[in-house]
């Protein structure tokens, strides 16, 4: 369906009622083992360069300035837990190759999930169509691009079998009873994913990246007299086998008890414009919020977006600074080509409170007359690249938390969150606060829940009046839907004071 | 790939893992083919083509359950594949509420036609799609001077699925959409409002292949100047295309799932009255060109008209076969089909007009609704209602509640039902909402 214009962001891992979650029961459906190196990509997807070219030459055969070939090879295995046992898995291989074709702004696109010639030529074929000359095409010299190495990891989720991975998810189970006689329900997974990506354009540009992610979570569920209330920890990194621990298992557990507990004290504030302080770490969802998506180029270049002409012009005080990075070690938003084979940056946003950068795909790079930031990002081979974040974050700013409390006299301070959007146009944003506290006189309060907070992207970027020197990252587990795409990305922020939002609450 | 070549390849696999280790096994096998073209600026300037085939296998194997799916089906690879799965699961703890249903259960053939697929699909000309494209976008190109933005978008799919299982079931279905969709953007001080506007069919004979450049348009002007107002409880009247995300949560809270692991805010609530006497609801799988319509649900049962709100009173929970057993309760089909909501007797403008102060909801923004406590909190946008008329356009707002308040506090519903969506629902009035503005 081609409807689904929201932008939002999500935590995923609550109640993923059996159709997200999946095992790495699936290894690799070929047998080549594959390493570092153009050669063995090329033997994993059964091609040769020579193939690469003649799938190029057709899909430049009507005239397009520029084609690309994005192969992928995914494998996801996910453990699930109910009522005390790991009595669910679910895995699924993905396989194929999505054929682009550019002339000026515009795309034609058409995969093809089986890589032989035919197929292939047929795909090309049609994404041909955007364009509608008969033109020379000459193919660029061939050049082997090898990655940058974000994501070092020591035993691959490919090698790591079912056994060795249900007793952590066992153990969170077992853990979160043993913390509270209230617990009533657990449910907890992990999902591990491996992909094979390889790139090859018109250009001559082949590369290619190797990308594993592990996202493993709980909910916990518990009861007081009649009242139930859950909450859930998650994280989610590209890391091996070797990050799961007993240690991490005891803090995702512990975190669960703690958010669940805060629940049954919280109540609701008052509704109305207020100061909002939020909290270093997951609150960097205001940033991806009310400035990220607006960011994107796609948005600006078509002036859609309320940024649009706002580049190089002062956006937020002058301590502010804030990145788009695609770079992080390990981190979920991390890759080391994007989805265009492009280099991946760290990317200035604001830098010193002036708007530096938009976020950056091929075509907007090229509307822009600007170097591709490395942010053409897709959900799959079936999917076209579009500017897209992946980590955004805040640099850590002059103020002390302590400093940031003692500014408010009446508002919310607000850490914990499970889902955000944003309207691009209008520029207003929301994210959804699972719990905070209220804040009287510069002490933190009554704790609260379950509540809404609205603001205007301009307005609240240049409403930032405090910064803390605490930043965090956080590494849950983030995924980021635009134009029917998902993509895993991070997000992060140290303490920061928004003099005022709108904030859901009662008017009682 | 055909029917007959679905189902051979579907029963090989399940033989495949019956012979394997599985006791059970379900196998689904789907193909889908969907274009779209979006065009901007009298060019085109996205077209793209898809097609798809992927194999869907839960298996039962020594108490224990798994499912898993692959793009890639070829035989020689799906040995490999099932084969591993078989031995994966085997690691898993038992499952004793794991089973396929009942085979009495499963729908048996014979059921009406319910129009969900084109049969002529095929047959469309592909230069027509684009062309109504750029219909939509000529409608408005240069109309207006506030025009920024004009993306129109044609767009088609047709989805094809076998299911076989080793107790008994086969069965096929078929479904096709059309749909056209223009967004707009226009300048208004310093936002760049946007709205948009779809038209979408089963059959490309009945789409409405006009009016979305227009319809889109006149949405975005309207909301130029949207600002938020003081923060008050007041009606809130949420327009019928958007009362299915606001009640959502609602479906969720009866699904089998959420009442046994105690996720709902409904749990123990069957034959209870929790709304409004103002609400019927009946799940409908049977209305002949219906977006929901369908015989058997994913599992293979045969689906039902079931009672789901009855003047407010709580009918009916969604049992799969999992939930069925672990809650002791029959399967009635896992899933919703067509909620159909019961008309009331005013219009849209007869609900306007009955309200002294509130707000006419037209869109949410984020948000959120607590799944265990029914506690909600989302953004909205709309129009500020006085005297019975729409004043202004209000944004950057927030409602904030309970559900089980927000359900007994639905005043009426409109006559205005939305026939082109599965979620068949009136405008609602809803009394008494806490909106958080200035």
């Amino acid at each position: 369906m081609k409807v689904d214009r929201r932008n939002f962001i999500k935590t995923s891992g609550m109640f993923a009622a059996g159709s997200v979650v999946l095992p790495p029961f699936m290894q690799s459906c070929q047998n080549v083992q594959i390493s570092a190196d153009v050669k063995s990509y090329l033997d994993h997807f059964e091609v040769s360069t020579e193939m690469l070219q003649k799938v190029i030459a057709a899909a430049m055969s009507k005239g397009g300035d520029y084609a690309d070939l994005y192969f992928e090879h995914k494998t996801t295995n996910s453990l699930g837990l109910e009522d005390g046992k790991v009595n669910r898995a679910y895995s699924n291989i993905d396989f194929g190759v999505g054929i682009r074709v550019l002339k000026g702004d515009q795309t034609g696109f058409a995969y093809s999930e089986n890589v032989v010639m035919n197929d292939m030529l047929n795909a090309a074929k049609m994404a041909a169509n955007i364009a509608n000359s008969k033109a020379e095409f000459k193919q660029g010299d061939l050049s082997e691009k090898i990655p940058q190495d974000y994501y070092k990891i020591s035993q691959k989720w490919e090698d790591v079998s079912v056994k060795d991975k249900v007793p952590f998810v066992q153990k969170i189970n077992d853990k979160i009873f043993s913390l509270d006689e209230k617990v009533i329900k657990v449910n907890a997974g992990m999902s591990d994913e491996t992909s094979y990506v390889m790139f090859y354009n018109s250009e001559g540009r082949l590369t290619y990246d190797y990308r594993p992610m592990i996202s493993f979570y709980a909910v916990c569920i518990m009861q007081d007299g009649e009242q139930i209330e859950n909450a859930y920890a998650a994280r989610s990194v590209r890391k091996g086998f070797e990050w799961l621990t007993e240690e991490l298992v005891d803090e995702l557990a512990g975190e669960a008890i703690d958010k669940t507990n805060l629940l049954f004290k919280a109540g609701k504030p008052k509704a109305g414009e207020m100061p909002v302080v939020l909290g270093a770490g997951g609150s960097g969802i205001l940033l991806h919020e009310a400035i990220g998506h607006t960011f994107e180029a796609d948005f600006n270049r078509k002036g859609t977006s309320i940024f649009s002409d706002k580049l190089n012009k002062k956006v937020a005080e002058p301590f502010i600074n804030i990145i788009d990075d695609g770079t992080l070690p390990n981190d979920r938003g991390a890759i080391n080509i994007d989805d265009e084979g492009n280099d991946v940056q760290k990317t200035y946003l604001v830098k010193d409170g002036m708007l530096n950068s938009y976020i950056h795909d091929r075509i907007s790079a090229q509307h822009y007359g600007v170097e591709p930031t490395g942010n053409g990002r897709r959900e799959s081979f079936r999917h076209m690249p579009l500017p897209r974040m992946r980590s955004t974050y805040m640099e850590n700013g002059p103020h002390t938390t302590e400093e940031i409390f003692a500014a408010v006299d009446y508002g919310v301070y607000v850490d914990n969150f499970s889902n955000g959007e944003v309207k691009i146009g209008a520029g207003d944003f929301t994210f959804f606060v699972k719990s905070g506290y209220i804040i009287e006189n510069g002490k933190l309060t009554t704790p609260i829940k379950d509540i809404n907070i609205v603001g205007n992207g301009p307005q609240a970027l240049a409403d930032i009046s405090m910064a803390a020197n605490d930043y965090k990252n956080d590494n849950g587990t983030w995924t980021c839907g635009k134009d029917g795409q998902s993509v895993p990305v991070t997000l992060g922020l140290p303490t920061v004071l928004v003099k005022k939002m709108t904030v859901g609450g009662t008017n009682a | 790939m055909t029917k007959e070549e679905k189902y051979t390849l579907a029963k090989w696999a399940m033989n495949h893992a019956l012979e394997n280790g599985a006791q059970q096994a379900s196998v689904s096998i789907s193909n889908s083919q969907s274009s779209s073209v979006e065009v901007r600026e009298e060019k085109i300037d996205k077209l793209e083509q898809a097609i798809q085939r992927s194999l869907y296998i839960r298996l039962f194997v020594d108490g224990k359950y798994s499912a898993h799916s692959t793009s890639r089906l070829k035989e020689q690879e799906l040995v490999r594949f099932i084969n591993e799965a078989i031995e994966g699961t085997k690691f898993l703890s038992e499952d004793e509420f794991r089973t396929l249903p009942a085979p009495e259960l499963y729908y048996k053939g014979g059921g009406k036609n319910l129009e969900s697929l084109d049969e002529n699909f095929a047959l469309v000309d592909p230069k027509e799609k684009i062309d109504l494209a750029f219909k939509a976008e000529k409608e408005i190109l240069g109309t207006d001077e506030r025009l920024i933005s004009v993306s129109c978008s044609y767009y088609d799919g047709l989805n094809e699925r076998v299911m076989v299982t080793s107790n008994g079931f086969e069965g096929h279905s078929a479904n096709s959409h059309y749909g056209l969709h223009t967004s707009v953007s226009v300048k208004g001080g310093d936002a760049r409002p946007e709205s948009s506007w779809g038209e979408s069919s089963i059959k490309y004979d009945k789409l409405k292949k006009d009016g979305t450049g227009t319809t889109a348009l006149k949405k975005a002007i309207e909301k130029i100047g949207a600002e938020k107002i003081e923060s008050g409880t007041m009606p809130m009247l949420v327009e019928n295309r958007v009362v299915g995300r606001l009640l959502g949560p609602v479906m969720e809270a009866i699904n089998g799932s959420s009442i046994q692991q105690k996720n709902s805010f409904l749990v123990a609530k069957l034959d209870e009255k929790v709304a409004s006497n103002q609400l019927t609801v009946t799940d409908d799988p049977f209305i002949v060109g219906g977006r929901g319509s369908r015989l058997f649900d994913g599992e293979g049962l045969a689906t039902k008209k079931r009672s789901i709100f009855d003047k407010g009173v709580l009918k009916c929970y969604y049992i799969d076969t999992y939930y069925g057993k672990k809650l002791e309760m029959e399967p009635n089909g896992g899933s919703t089909t067509n909620l159909v909501f019961e008309p009331g007797n005013k219009d849209l403008d007869g609900l306007v007009a009955s309200i002294q102060k509130g707000i006419f909801v037209t869109g949410f923004n984020g948000g959120n609704c607590n799944g265990s406590t029914g506690d909600f909190s989302y953004g909205i946008e709309g129009f500020l209602i006085e005297n019975g008329k729409l004043v202004k356009p209000v944004a950057e707002m927030n409602i904030t509640g309970n559900m089980m308040k927000l359900m007994a506090n639905i005043g009426e519903l409109g006559s205005d039902i939305k026939t082109d969506s599965s979620v068949r629902t009136p405008s609602i009035l809803f009394n008494d909402v806490d909106f958080s503005g200035l």
